[in-house]
C-alpha cells in the first residue's frame, strides 16, 4: 500500500479579526497567506526549514509578551492574529531600516516597494552608520558571491548542508555584526569544498549570490528580466530526469533554475544541470 | 560524510593534544594509518560533534591556537565538515585562529570593573603591551566583580594554566612578567595562581543562619568527607525516601522559581520534564555564568562544589535524566577544576555513577567548558553549544522540556535554582518557603563586596546598609546589563517588588554607580557588551544593537533628539522582535539610564 | 575543448565535408539508404538512435527504421550503459522498468548501493537518499572504491572488481541460512527456489570473503540487514552493467529482492539508474532491436498486427541487430548502411580503434547530430539537429519511469533543424510521406499504440509535473512502483511468477598478470559527462582533466607523485595522464574516467568483452600497467 498522509485537523484562528481554518501544523504565515494577506519575508525559504532570523515577517499574536515570527510560529486554534498593527508595522519598518542602513539591497526583489509601503528611512542611521559593505567574490566562472548584499538569512548554508545538498561548503562565521557566510579559514571556493550546484543561489533572496552571467550581465546593464522568457524542460544529462527552468534572454540561456514543487529535484539541480547549458 | 579537506595537516603536539581527548583514531578514515581491513570495509563513524568543543579547547589549551592542520585533523576525528568547525570555532572569543602567544591576559573591563577603575588598568596594560589583539584583550566580566577591576592570565601549555590578578591595579599590572605563573601542583590543580579564598567572596561567611552559603569558607571545597560531615547527601537521601514525584511535588510547593533570571516555576519545569514519553532526558547544569557584575555560582562552585553535584543528582532522579551535562564559562579555571575534582570523586564513592546509594539510580556528570560567548547562558543556545554547534539560540516553542539537547526532553537549570533543592529537601518545603533564601552580587561603590544571602523581602536599602556603599551613590543596577537602573532604595529584592519598580531581580547583581562614575561611559559599555556579544542570528540584535552603540556615541559627543527616537524605537523593535533574551532586553539598561537618570538631558 | 555547433548540413565530396543545402544532403542520406537497400536488402541498414533525444524522435525513428526501411536493426547507446538491467528485469518481472520511485527512497529503511557512484554520477537522486538517510535509513554500499557514496554509507563493501555474483550469493546463502528469507513470498510469487538455493550453497562467508574481498562479517552485516528490513531498496548503476557478464550481475540482484519480497510494495524495490537524459524512454519507445512502442515483444503476433494496421506497413517478425551485432555487421559487410542519430560510437565505445575501423567499412553513414563530433567526421552526409531538450518540444522519461514535458526555450541555431522534421524529410524522400503537426501529434499516435502510456497526455503531464508509467487510464494514477501482483492472494491476478536465476562466478575477461598488474576500472566524475561534448561547454571550477587515479601506496610503489605524467597500457593501447592519488582506492586498483577522449582516450585501454545477452561491454575491469615516464634528457 501507499502511505497516505494522516488526516490533519483542522484549527481555527483569527488573522487580523477574520476567521481562518487551516490544517493543523500550518504555520502563522500559511494562515496568513490563506486569508489572503502579504506579509513581507526575507528568510523564508518554501524549501526549506524556517530559520526565522530576519524578522520582517512579525505579527502580534494576542497575549504573547513579543512579536511572533510568522513564517515559522505554528499556528494554534484560536490564536488571533494581527499582521498589521502598530506594533508589528513599526518592528517590520525597522527591521527594514537595520537591513537597509548596513546591506545593499539593491536586487533584493520587493525591498523597495516594502521600504516604501512601511515608511523605512534607512538613511537615518546617518553615514557613519556600519555596513556589511566589501567586494563581490568572484573566484570562479560560475557564481559570484557579493556579501554586501548578504543578509545573512542562513539559506544558501541551510542548503548546501543537511537540508538539501549535504555539501557543507559554507557555514556562517564569526559572530554578531561581524559573523559572515564563509568557507574553512575564508577559503576561495575553488579551493573549498563546493560542488557548484548553485543550489545556494536558488534560493538566496537578496541576489548576494548571483550566476556569473547575471553578474556580468548587471555590470554591462544589459540584465533585462522584462526581455526574458522562462521556460520548464528537462535536464540532457543523466538520467535523473530533473526539471530545468531556462530563463532566455535574446535566444541564450542567461540562468537555471528549478522549481521548488518538483517531485524531483525539490528545486536543487547539479553542476551540470544548473551550468551545463554553454553547449547549445 | 563525504567531507573534502584542503590538506592541511596537524603538528605532532596538535594532533596528541586531540588524541589525548579522544584517544587514538579507529580507522584510516578517521585519521589513522591505513590498514588492510580499512580498504576493504568501513562503517559510519559514531556521531561525535558534541566532542567538537571540547576538541577545540584541547588544542587551544595545549597551543594557545587553533592550526588549519588542527581543526582538519579534528574534522576528521569526529567526521564534521570543516567549515562547520571553523563556523563554531570562529564563534567563541576564548579561541584564536591565528597564530597568538601562548600566554594571554584577559583584562575585565565591564561594568563592576569600569565602576573600580578599570580604566586606568587597562590603559597601563596597553602602554606596556601594545594595542589589545594579541598579547592581551579586553574582556566582559571575568566574574570576580567583588575584587575589581580583574584581568585573567590564561597560558597554553600541558598543563594549561591560569593566573588571576584581582584587584588588579597599574602597580600589579607593572609586576607581570609576561613570563609562565609558577606551576601550582600536579593537574587538575584545584587552586588557580593568584586566587584568594572564597570565602573572602562572601561578607557573610561562618554566619549562622545562612542556608545556600553557609558551608562556604567553613568546608573544604575539595573533600568529600568534610561535605558530607556538613550535612551533604542527606538532600539526595530525603529525594530517595520521597521518590521522583515526592521530589517534584516538594520542589512545587516551595515555590522555587529559576534563579537565572526568567524565573520559571522549577518544580513545574520538572514535571513537564518527568512526564514527557521520549526518551532519554537530559538535565543541563547553566554555569555559564556571564552576566555582567555576577559571580554568585562561581563562589558557590568554588567553595561548595559537591552541593552542585548532590543537587544535579536529585534533579536526575526526579525526572528521569541519566545524563547531565554541567555547562561552565571558559573563564573560571578553579571552580571548573573544583567541579572536576568533586565528579571524580563522588564516581570514585560511588554517588555518580550507576546505582547510588545502592538505590538502583544511575546517573552521571560530564563537565563542558563554554569558551567565551555570553549567548552560550540562553538555555537553548547551551544546547547547541553543548551539541558542537554555534551557540545561537533557538527558536520557542518547542520548549527544552519537549525537545531540548539533542532533540530530547531537558531540564535546564541555573546553578544558584540547583542548589536551592538542598534545602527544600532537607527542611521541608514550607520551612524553606518561610525563610527563601536569595543570593545576590554586590560590586561597586560598596565597602564590602561580595556575594550576600539574603530572604526575600529585605529591601534593596538594608543589604546597602550591610555592605557599606562608598561616595554618593547615585544609583543602582539591579539584575546586570539586562536589568536597569533604579535609584529608589526601599524597593523589596523580591522578583514581584523589582518588577514593579521597573526593574528586575535578574540574576542577583546589585551593582553600586556613586558619583564618580561617567555614566554615559558605562552606558556605552553596556551597548560595546551586547554589540560583542550578539550571535548575529537575528537582525533586530544583530544590526541593532550596532546602531545603539553608534547613538550612544554620537549622544555622548551631542544631544540629539532625533538620536533618542532613533534609540527607543530600535530599542523597541529588539524587544519586540530579537529571537531571544540577549536582544530583547539590550535596551533595558539604557532606557532606565535615560528615563531614570536623565543621563541625556540637557 | 569545447565543441563548436553543426549550423548547416554536410556532404562528402572527394573525401572531404562541405557546407550543402538541406535539400542536397537530404537527397544525399535518402539516395545512399535506397541504394543499400536496393543492393542488400532492408538488414544492410542500421539506426542508432538518441538516448539523450525525446521520446517523440525515438518513436518516429523506430517507426522510419520499421516502416520506411522495414528492418528491426534499431537501437541505442543504451547498451553501453544499461540494457543488462532492462534484460535482467524483463526476464523477471516482464517489464524492464525500475520498480521504485524516487521518493520510496525517502520512505525506505534500507537503502544498499550497489556499483553505483550516485552522489557524484546522480546527484539529484542521491538528495532522495540522503533523506532516506536523514530520516533513520540504512544505507550500504558496494563498490571497489571508496566513492562519495561509500562515505555516507553505514557500511562500505569494497569488493574486488566484477565479483558482484560471489558476493550477492553469499548474502543470499546467509539469509536463507538465518532463516531470513521471505518464504511466504518465494513459495507463493517466484519459481526456482529450490535450484537458487543449491547454486549458492557453495559460497559461505568465508567462501566469499577468499574470492570478494569483503570481510565475512561485513557481508553478514549487508544480509542480515537487508533480509530483515521492512522495505529495503536495492539501487545499482554501471558498476553492475558494465561487465561482460552484466545480465548475469543484474539477475543475481533481482535474486535477493526475491529472497527477500523486497519487490512490488511501497518502499521496497529495484532501482536502476540510468546514464542518459532518456535511456529509458528509448527502449520504451522500441528504439531497440527486440520490442516496438510501450516496451511490447515484437514476436507477438497480435501486437505486431496492432502496429502494422496503424503503421501501414507488415513488421519483420523477428528481432534486429543489436548496437554490438550492428559493428560486427559493419566488420563482416552485412551492414552497410547506418543513420546514427546524436550517437558518437567512436568515443563513447570500449576498444574505440575497432570502432574506427567498422564505422569505415560503411557504404553509407549518415550522422545526426548538433556537434561534428569524431564520429560524424566519419559521415557521408552530416545533418545537424537541434538540442532535444531545450529547441523541441516532446518527453523524456527519467529512471522512476516518469514522463515529462520537454519545451522548446531557444531557436536552434543556423540552419540546425528538428530532429523529427529531419527524419519526415528523409522518409518523405523516400516514399512516406508523414506529416506530424508538433511533437505532440506524435505522443497521440504513440499513445494509442501504447497501453502503458495511454493516460498521458500532455496536459495531464504538465499539470502533474510528469507521470510515472504505467498510466493506462486518462483518469487515475497507478501506484508509484511496479509489480503489486505478485502480493495477490488470487493466482491469477498474481500472474506469471518470478523465477530465480542459477548463476555462475565468472571473473573479469582481462586477466591481470605480471604484465599487467593493476585492475582499471572506469567511471564519471560530478562536473563531467560522458565523451565530454557536452560538458565541456562550461567551466567548472572542479574539472582537472583526465588523470590516472591510484592509491598513495602504489604511487608510492611507482615512485610516482601527485601532478606526474605516467604511461598507462593495456593488451590493446597506451595512453599517457597525470597522475592523482586518491585514498579512496586501494592497492592494485586504479580509475579513469572517459570524459576526456581528445585528450586521453581511455577507451583505447578497455576490453570490448561483451555481455552476451545485452551487449554490454566490460568497461569496468581492463588489466593495465603504469609505469613511470623516463624523462627524455
Amino acid at each position: 500500500m501507499i502511505p497516505l498522509q494522516p488526516p490533519r485537523r483542522l484549527i481555527d484562528v483569527q488573522i487580523d479579526g477574520e476567521a481562518v481554518r487551516v490544517p493543523e501544523g500550518s504555520t502563522i504565515l500559511d494562515a496568513c497567506q490563506a486569508a489572503g494577506k502579504d506579509v513581507p519575508t526575507l528568510c523564508y525559504g518554501d524549501t526549506l526549514t524556517p530559520k526565522n532570523a530576519c524578522r520582517v515577517c512579525v505579527v502580534e499574536v494576542e497575549g504573547a509578551r513579543t512579536l511572533a515570527p510568522a513564517c515559522s510560529r505554528k499556528a494554534e486554534a484560536g490564536m488571533k492574529v494581527g499582521t498589521d498593527t502598530e506594533r508589528a508595522r513599526q518592528s517590520r519598518k525597522v527591521v527594514l531600516e537595520l537591513l537597509g542602513s548596513s546591506t545593499d539591497l539593491s536586487t533584493t526583489p520587493r525591498a523597495a516597494e516594502w521600504t516604501a509601503e512601511y515608511g523605512a528611512d534607512p538613511e537615518r542611521f546617518g553615514d557613519d552608520a556600519a555596513t556589511v559593505a566589501q567586494p563581490a567574490k568572484v573566484d570562479n566562472d560560475l557564481y559570484v558571491r557579493d556579501y554586501a548584499k548578504c543578509i545573512l538569512c542562513y539559506k544558501c548554508v541551510d542548503a548546501c548542508g543537511e537540508q538539501w545538498q549535504n555539501t557543507f561548503a559554507i557555514a556562517v562565521a564569526g559572530r554578531g555584526f561581524d559573523a559572515t557566510i564563509s568557507t574553512e579559514f575564508d577559503a576561495p571556493l575553488t579551493d573549498s569544498a563546493c560542488v557548484y550546484c548553485g543550489n545556494c543561489v536558488e534560493v538566496c533572496p537578496t541576489g548576494a549570490l548571483s550566476f556569473k552571467t547575471e553578474f556580468d550581465m548587471r555590470a554591462e546593464g544589459t540584465w533585462d528580466e522584462s526581455k526574458q522568457t522562462e521556460t520548464t524542460t528537462i535536464c540532457s544529462y543523466c538520467g535523473v530526469g530533473c526539471n530545468l527552468t531556462l530563463h532566455v534572454q535574446d535566444n541564450k540561456i542567461v540562468k537555471v533554475t528549478s522549481p521548488h514543487d518538483n517531485p524531483v529535484t525539490k528545486g536543487n539541480l547539479c553542476v551540470k544541470g544548473r551550468f551545463g547549458y554553454g553547449y547549445v | 560524510m563525504d567531507l573534502r579537506f584542503r590538506g592541511a595537516q596537524p603538528s605532532q603536539e596538535e594532533r596528541a593534544a586531540v588524541d589525548d581527548l579522544l584517544g587514538p583514531p579507529a580507522t584510516a578514515w578517521e585519521g589513522g594509518a591505513r590498514t588492510e581491513l580499512d580498504l576493504r570495509m568501513a562503517a559510519r563513524a559514531e556521531e561525535a560533534r558534541d566532542l567538537l568543543l571540547p576538541a577545540l579547547h584541547a588544542v587551544n589549551d595545549r597551543i594557545g591556537w587553533i592550526s588549519e592542520g588542527a581543526l582538519e585533523y579534528i574534522c576528521r576525528r569526529l567526521t564534521i565538515p570543516p567549515a562547520e568547525a571553523y563556523g563554531v570555532a570562529t564563534f567563541y572569543s576564548l579561541f584564536s585562529l591565528e597564530p597568538r602567544p601562548q600566554r594571554v591576559l584577559h583584562v575585565c573591563t565591564d561594568l563592576a570593573c569600569q565602576a573600580r577603575g578599570a580604566q586606568v588598568v587597562r590603559d597601563r596594560v596597553e602602554e606596556r603591551f601594545g594595542p589589545p589583539g594579541k598579547d592581551w584583550h579586553e574582556s566582559p566580566c571575568l566574574g570576580m566583580c567583588e575584587r575589581a577591576p580583574a584581568a585573567l592570565a590564561l597560558e597554553a601549555g600541558q598543563p594549561h594554566r591560569a593566573e588571576v590578578y584581582a584587584p588588579a591595579t597599574p602597580e600589579t599590572i607593572t609586576t607581570i612578567t609576561g613570563a609562565a605563573p609558577r606551576a601550582n601542583g600536579h593537574a587538575p590543580s584545584l587552586e588557580v595562581a593568584g586566587e584568594t579564598p572564597v570565602k573572602e567572596a562572601v561578607p557573610q561567611a561562618g554566619e549562622p543562619g545562612l542556608v545556600l552559603l553557609r558551608r562556604i569558607g567553613v568546608v573544604d571545597p575539595a573533600s568529600l568527607d568534610d561535605y558530607r560531615a556538613a550535612g551533604g547527601y542527606t538532600a539526595l537521601r530525603r529525594a530517595f525516601e520521597l521518590g521522583p514525584a515526592g521530589v517534584i511535588r516538594e520542589v512545587l510547593e516551595s515555590g522555587l522559581v529559576g534563579r537565572g533570571g526568567a524565573a520559571f516555576p522549577t518544580g513545574r519545569k520538572w514535571e513537564a520534564a518527568a512526564r514527557q514519553p521520549d526518551h532519554p532526558h537530559y538535565l543541563v547544569c547553566n554555569a555559564d555564568e556571564s552576566e555582567p557584575g555576577t559571580f554568585k555560582d562561581r563562589v558557590v562552585m568554588e567553595g561548595d562544589p559537591y552541593a552542585l553535584v548532590e543537587a544535579m543528582t536529585i534533579a536526575a532522579y526526579a525526572t528521569g535524566c541519566a545524563k547531565g551535562y554541567l555547562y561552565i564559562r571558559g573563564e573560571y579555571p578553579r571552580a571548573t577544576a573544583r567541579l572536576q575534582h568533586a565528579i571524580a570523586t563522588a564516581r570514585s564513592r560511588g554517588l555518580l555513577g550507576d546505582d547510588i546509594l545502592g538505590k538502583g539510580l544511575s546517573f552521571d556528570i560530564e563537565l563542558r567548558r563554554g569558551a567565551g560567548a555570553y549567548i552560550c547562558g540562553e538555555e537553548t543556545a547551551i544546547f547547541n553549544s553543548i551539541e558542537g554547534q554555534r551557540g545561537e539560540p533557538r527558536s520557542k516553542p518547542p520548549f527544552p522540556v519537549e525537545k531540548g539537547l539533542f532533540g530530547k526532553p531537558t531540564v535546564v537549570n541555573n546553578v544558584e535554582t540547583l542548589v536551592n533543592v538542598l534545602p527544600i529537601l532537607e527542611r521541608g518545603a514550607q520551612a524553606y518557603a518561610a525563610a527563601e533564601p536569595k543570593l545576590f552580587c554586590v560590586s561597586g561603590a560598596v565597602e564590602r563586596p561580595g556575594v550576600y544571602e539574603l530572604t526575600f523581602g529585605t529591601t534593596l536599602r538594608e543589604l546597602l546598609d550591610m555592605t557599606g556603599t562608598t561616595g554618593t551613590t547615585r544609583a543602582v543596577l539591579l539584575g546586570g546589563a539586562a536589568g536597569a537602573f533604579v535609584t529608589e532604595l526601599d524597593i523589596p529584592l523580591t522578583f514581584e517588588g523589582t518588577r514593579n519598580a521597573g526593574a528586575t531581580l535578574g540574576s542577583g547583581v546589585v551593582l553600586v554607580i556613586d558619583d564618580t562614575v561617567d555614566l554615559r561611559r558605562l552606558l556605552l559599555r553596556i551597548a560595546e557588551f551586547f554589540r560583542d556579544e550578539s550571535c548575529g542570528q537575528c537582525v533586530p540584535c544583530r544590526v541593532g544593537t550596532v546602531r545603539q552603540e553608534e547613538a550612544l556615541h554620537r549622544l555622548s559627543r551631542r544631544v540629539d533628539d532625533s538620536d533618542l527616537v532613533l534609540l527607543r524605537e530600535v530599542g523597541q523593535t529588539m524587544r519586540d522582535a530579537s529571537i531571544c533574551g540577549l536582544g530583547q532586553t539590550a535596551w533595558n539598561a539604557v532606557e532606565s539610564a535615560i528615563d531614570r537618570l536623565g543621563v541625556f538631558n540637557r | 575543448m569545447s565543441y563548436d555547433r553543426l549550423t548547416h548540413p554536410l556532404v562528402r565530396e572527394n573525401g572531404v565535408l562541405r557546407k550543402a543545402s538541406w535539400e542536397e544532403a537530404l537527397e544525399r542520406a535518402a539516395e545512399g539508404f535506397r541504394r543499400n537497400i536496393e543492393r542488400h536488402g532492408p538488414d544492410s541498414f542500421a539506426m542508432l538512435s538518441c538516448a539523450r533525444s525525446t521520446n517523440e524522435m525515438n518513436y518516429i525513428g523506430q517507426k522510419f527504421t520499421r516502416v520506411v526501411i522495414g528492418t528491426n536493426n534499431v537501437d541505442s547507446c543504451n547498451r553501453t550503459c544499461h540494457a543488462p538491467s532492462v534484460a535482467g528485469l524483463s526476464a523477471v518481472f516482464g517489464s524492464g522498468g525500475g520498480t521504485s520511485s524516487y521518493q520510496e527512497v525517502e520512505d525506505t529503511d534500507v537503502i544498499v548501493m550497489w556499483g553505483s557512484a550516485a552522489r557524484n554520477a546522480h546527484p539529484i537522486f542521491f538528495q532522495h537518499v540522503l533523506k532516506g538517510i536523514r530520516k533513520g535509513a540504512r544505507m550500504f554500499a558496494v563498490d571497489p572504491r571508496r566513492t562519495g557514496t561509500a562515505q555516507w554509507a553505514d557500511l562500505w563493501l569494497g569488493l574486488n572488481v566484477g565479483t558482484d555474483i560471489p558476493l550477492a550469493h553469499a548474502v543470499a546463502r546467509e539469509i536463507i541460512h538465518a532463516g531470513l528469507h521471505n518464504e511466504a513470498f518465494i513459495e507463493r510469487a517466484t519459481v526456482g527456489f529450490e535450484e537458487f538455493r543449491q547454486c549458492v550453497e557453495p559460497w559461505t562467508l568465508t567462501a566469499a570473503e577468499q574470492v570478494t574481498g569483503v570481510p565475512a562479517e561485513a557481508i553478514r552485516e549487508l544480509a542480515h540487514a537487508y533480509a530483515r528490513a521492512d522495505r529495503a531498496q536495492l539501487c545499482w548503476t554501471l558498476g553492475i552493467t558494465e561487465h561482460h557478464n552484466a545480465t548475469d550481475n543484474v539477475r543475481a540482484l533481482i535474486n535477493l529482492a526475491l529472497l527477500t519480497g523486497h519487490v512490488g510494495r511501497y518502499g521496497s524495490g529495484l532501482s536502476p539508474l540510468r546514464g542518459q537524459n532518456n535511456v529509458q524512454g528509448g527502449g520504451d519507445m522500441g528504439a531497440i532491436p527486440n520490442r516496438l512502442p510501450g516496451f511490447q515483444d515484437l514476436l507477438d503476433p497480435q501486437i505486431r498486427e496492432r502496429f502494422e494496421s496503424v503503421w501501414g506497413r507488415p513488421i519483420q517478425p523477428s528481432y534486429g541487430r543489436n548496437l554490438t551485432q550492428m559493428l560486427e555487421g559493419m566488420a563482416e559487410g552485412e551492414v552497410t548502411a547506418c543513420y546514427m542519430i546524436g550517437e558518437n560510437p567512436v568515443q563513447s565505445e570500449a576498444d574505440s580503434l575497432a570502432c574506427i575501423k567498422r564505422l569505415s567499412m560503411l557504404d553509407h553513414l549518415v550522422v545526426q547530430d548538433i556537434f561534428l563530433t569524431k564520429t560524424a567526421q566519419m559521415a557521408d552526409v552530416v545533418l545537424p539537429a537541434s538540442a532535444a531538450w531545450c529547441e523541441a518540444d516532446g518527453t523524456f522519461t527519467n529512471s522512476e519511469r516518469r514522463v515529462q514535458r520537454v519545451r522548446k526555450a531557444l531557436e536552434p541555431p543556423g540552419e540546425a533543424r528538428d530532429d523529427i522534421w529531419i527524419m519526415c524529410e528523409i522518409a518523405r524522400r523516400m516514399g512516406h510521406d508523414w506529416h506530424y503537426d508538433g511533437a505532440e501529434e506524435v505522443w497521440n499516435e504513440l499513445r494509442a499504440l501504447s497501453p502503458q502510456h495511454r493516460g498521458m497526455t500532455y496536459e495531464r503531464l504538465a499539470e502533474l509535473q510528469g507521470i510515472q508509467w504505467p498510466c493506462p487510464s486518462e483518469d487515475s494514477l497507478e501506484p508509484p512502483y511496479l509489480h503489486g501482483r505478485l502480493w495477490e492472494s488470487d493466482p491469477a491476478k498474481r500472474g506469471t511468477p518470478a523465477p530465480f536465476a542459477v548463476l555462475r562466478h565468472s571473473p573479469p575477461v582481462d586477466l591481470l598478470d605480471e604484465e599487467y598488474p593493476l585492475r582499471l576500472t572506469t567511471g564519471r566524475r560530478l562536473d563531467s559527462y560522458n565523451t565530454g561534448v557536452q560538458s565541456s561547454g562550461f567551466a567548472s571550477p572542479l574539472r582537472r582533466g583526465e588523470t590516472i587515479e591510484m592509491c598513495p601506496e602504489d604511487a608510492e610503489k611507482l615512485g610516482v607523485v601527485a601532478g606526474e605524467e605516467v604511461r598507462i597500457s593495456s593488451r590493446r593501447g597506451t595512453v599517457t595522464a597525470p597522475v592523482y592519488i586518491d585514498p579512496g582506492l586501494r592497492p592494485g586498483l586504479v580509475f579513469m574516467t572517459f570524459h576526456f577522449p581528445d585528450e586521453v582516450d581511455t577507451n583505447a585501454l578497455t576490453i570490448e568483452a561483451t555481455c552476451p545477452i545485452a551487449g554490454t561491454a566490460e568497461f569496468k575491469a581492463a588489466a593495465v600497467r603504469v609505469e613511470k615516464l623516463v624523462k627524455a634528457g
